[in-house]
């Protein structure tokens, strides 16, 4: 699935430094990509993921800003008309509402409105997702927001090596891209089990990232797990989760990380449900009018005539995202395992 | 509990509605001349009285007087005083396009021609303005080819945007226009941000950020003082103030309470209030705030202060909330009329010459609105491909597009 331009030596990376390593390349490489945000230039992020890149870089190509989302995604939209290949970062996503008019009237719509004159090659990173007792305005997985947008592509990335590939991707990539990172793996893959020890990337095959660049292209989903009993349709911490619900209940189901919601790679959602006749839908967003509503529709659209049960979702709730109640709003995988079940009849 | 004051909310009315005598007395107009001219690397403290003052170079016998009369010569002044007739004559042709269904809406900027004409004649090539949908003059004073504006009015087989943007949202890369959105505000926050990008990549261009009075009151006013004053980009923020936004008054962005110039000093940005009707003026101050950002010393707002002559566009009757004879009262006169008097004075023009130049320019935008047309006209003739619609969302069309442009069988 990757694009390496030659075999080179891999490093063991979390998600934060795959990220961190990925804006480090694209700086090194293309003079026009800068990164700014709040907290992210002298301090290296809340997260960490730019640190030492002003040091590196200097302060006009990696820089603090004022707490202004709008302000923030608004100045990025100039800085692309000029030429320039801005990568700003909103510090949480549940915070990228102010700029919401900035993206989805302006930097969605520019090349479009202006025949393309005029475009927006800007790469958004936001921390997104729950799992980490962040309560209403730290845990929200805006995604349908932004795949209800024509103009803009949407990308969530589940390890460190896709997180870096991604990243290098969206912002080669000449439309704008929300790039979210599901905070709860930036450390480490979670399966949904709070109560036992997270282990570390380290651990972890993904872990493993090349050094220098190389792409993971946007557009093409992965097969996280392999099977053949039922088609799992997941993305960032999901992953995850899905592959723990499928150990777990010992149904051989087939885990698809899209890693790109928009666009979607439907062709290997279709060959996969085709293959196992059954499908769930798993995100941690709100259920309704969530992205799972989306895929439901894709896959009925394509795969009807494959179906042998009907298509469930399992999501957050349609509640805001709660504190002490983080672990019953969370589908961890004894809720995707129900859904397994009940898909297979069991 | 008795003793309290009875609360009652404060909800500004404009000084006269429709069937009263327009009333413009708030307005203090000071003489010509009198205001000084700062040195471009002057603080913004040492100029804080120059937010509530108002500069103003002509008189009103028409001479150019004070620190501010900019050095110009007679050409130059010809084709300010011929670029805002221009804009004057071809909104008029449009309004009437309009009404003779040829287009579904269209903006005049009457009145305010002299404030994008003159900024414009004071830019470089390669700098970027940031226009809402009421600088027409950005283009015009170019010499930029009317029939590209109008196919794109028309939204005929013609339109370099293929009929995909409302009637007058231009995008003119190469004439530093930067494409117009319906959503206010938006372009001043990026006008920054493209500055900004010229400061980073230390390149000598500036940038020119549009906004009208209304749109002051969105988030992306303060959002884009904030910036400009923090990263101190090259860029000149022009707020408009032609006294409404559709049928609400200044006051309703409460530009009664405080002007719009003086909001600069919050964010220690030199700020300036102009004659919006004194081309001498926008001229000159223009040169000012583009010199100061040239030089890497950062910012300027300016508020131009003007009277929007016409209706907001051609959806609305302004005599439903206004005087109906109130733009004849405004105490700043017309650009048009106080250049041509100026002209006058200097001897170098005269009425015969400006009826002759007046005919001149009808004929040349009437061939252009007729070349126009004959490209078509909205829903009629020749119309922009309906396969349009699916490019230009993506760079690449993506697989989702492809499907539903087959679906739609084009």
């Amino acid at each position: 699935m990757s694009n390496r331009e030659a075999e080179t030596e891999t490093k063991n990376m979390n998600m934060i430094e795959a990220i961190r390593d990925a804006l480090d390349v694209k700086m090194a490489q293309d003079d026009n990509v800068v990164v700014f945000g709040e907290d992210v230039g002298y301090f290296g992020g809340v997260f960490r993921a730019t640190e030492g890149l002003q040091a590196k870089y200097g302060k006009s190509r990696c820089f603090d800003a004022p707490i202004s989302e709008l302000g923030i995604i608004g100045a990025a939209i100039g800085m692309g008309a000029y030429g320039l290949r801005p990568v700003p970062e909103i510090q949480f996503a549940d915070y990228i509402l102010p700029a919401y008019d900035q993206i989805a009237s302006e930097a969605a719509r520019l090349r479009y409105r202006s025949s393309g004159e005029f475009i927006a090659p800007i790469t958004i990173r936001a921390p997104t997702g729950g799992g980490i007792y962040g309560g209403q305005t730290h845990s929200q997985s805006p995604e349908a927001l932004f795949t209800h947008v024509a103009g803009l592509k949407t990308v969530i990335p589940s390890n460190p090596y896709d997180a870096k590939g991604l990243l290098i991707s969206s912002i080669e990539d000449d439309d704008p891209v929300i790039f979210l990172e599901p905070k709860r793996l930036y450390n480490g893959p979670f399966d949904g089990h709070h109560d036992k020890p997270v282990t570390p990337w380290s651990e972890h095959q993904a872990s493993e990232v090349p050094e220098g660049h190389y792409t993971v292209p946007l557009g093409k989903a992965a097969i996280a797990r392999e099977g053949t009993d039922v088609t799992i349709l997941a993305y960032g911490t999901m992953v995850h989760v899905a592959k723990c619900a499928a150990e777990e209940t010992g149904i051989d189901a087939e885990v698809i990380d899209l890693r790109t919601l928009l666009p979607l790679d439907e062709e290997t959602i279709e060959n996969s449900v085709k293959k196992t006749g059954r499908c769930i839908v798993v995100h941690e967003a709100t259920k309704t009018s969530g992205f799972g509503a989306e895929l439901i529709a894709v896959v009925q659209e394509l795969c009807m005539y494959h179906l042998e049960a009907p298509i469930i979702r399992v999501t957050g709730w349609d509640t805001p995202y709660p504190h002490a109640q983080e672990w019953d709003y969370f589908p961890g995988p004894g809720r995707v395992g129900d859904a397994l079940r009940k898909v297979m009849g069991e | 509990m008795s003793n309290d004051t009875q609360l009652s909310l404060h909800v500004p009315e404009p000084s006269s509605r429709p069937g009263d005598k327009p009333d413009f007395s708030h307005i203090e107009v000071p003489a010509a001349g009198i205001v000084r001219k700062p040195n471009i690397d002057c603080s913004p403290a040492s100029i804080r009285d120059l937010a509530f003052d108002m500069i103003r170079v002509l008189d009103d016998k028409g001479t150019a007087v004070g620190e501010w009369a900019p050095e110009v010569d007679d050409a130059f002044l010809l084709k300010g005083l011929q670029v805002m007739l221009k804009t004057r004559l071809f909104d008029d042709r449009l309004f009437m396009s309009q009404r003779q269904g040829k287009t579904s809406i269209y903006v005049q900027c009457r009145g305010e021609e002299a404030i994008a004409c003159a900024q414009r004649m004071a830019l470089s090539k390669g700098d970027m303005c940031f226009p809402t949908y009421r600088q027409q003059g950005l283009l015009i004073a170019q010499d930029f080819p009317m029939v590209d504006m109008i196919n794109q009015i028309y939204s005929n087989s013609k339109d370099k945007l293929a009929g995909r943007s409302l009637p007058f949202f231009y995008s003119e890369r190469d004439y530093g226009f930067f494409s117009i959105s319906g959503n206010l505000g938006t372009q001043f926050m990026q006008s920054v941000g493209w500055a900004m990008a010229s400061a980073i990549k230390g390149d000598s261009k500036v940038a020119s950020g549009w906004i009208g009075d209304g749109s002051t009151a969105e988030s992306d006013f303060h959002a884009a003082l904030v910036f400009a004053s923090t990263y101190k980009p090259p860029v000149v923020l022009n707020v408009v103030n032609n006294q409404w936004a559709i049928s609400t008054f200044q006051g309703i962005a409460c530009g009664d309470s405080a002007n719009f110039a003086c909001r600069g000093h919050g964010f220690n940005i030199p700020s300036l209030r102009v004659d919006g009707n004194d081309f001498l003026a926008v001229y000159a101050v223009s040169k000012w705030a583009i010199e100061r950002a040239r030089k890497n010393l950062g910012p300027t707002l300016i508020e131009w202060v003007t009277y929007r002559a016409a209706a907001h566009t051609t959806s609305d009757d302004p005599t439903k909330y206004r005087p109906a004879d109130e733009a004849e009262h405004w105490p700043l006169g017309d650009p048009i009329e106080r250049l041509k008097d100026h002209l006058i004075v200097k001897g170098i023009w005269d009425e015969e010459q400006h009826q002759a130049l007046t005919k001149q320019l009808k004929a040349e935008v009437k061939a252009a609105a007729k070349e126009a047309e004959s490209y078509g006209t909205l829903g009629k003739g020749q119309l922009p491909a309906t396969s349009e619609m699916f490019n230009h969302v993506y760079k690449e069309m993506p697989a989702h597009l492809r499907k539903q442009r087959q679906e739609a069988g084009v």
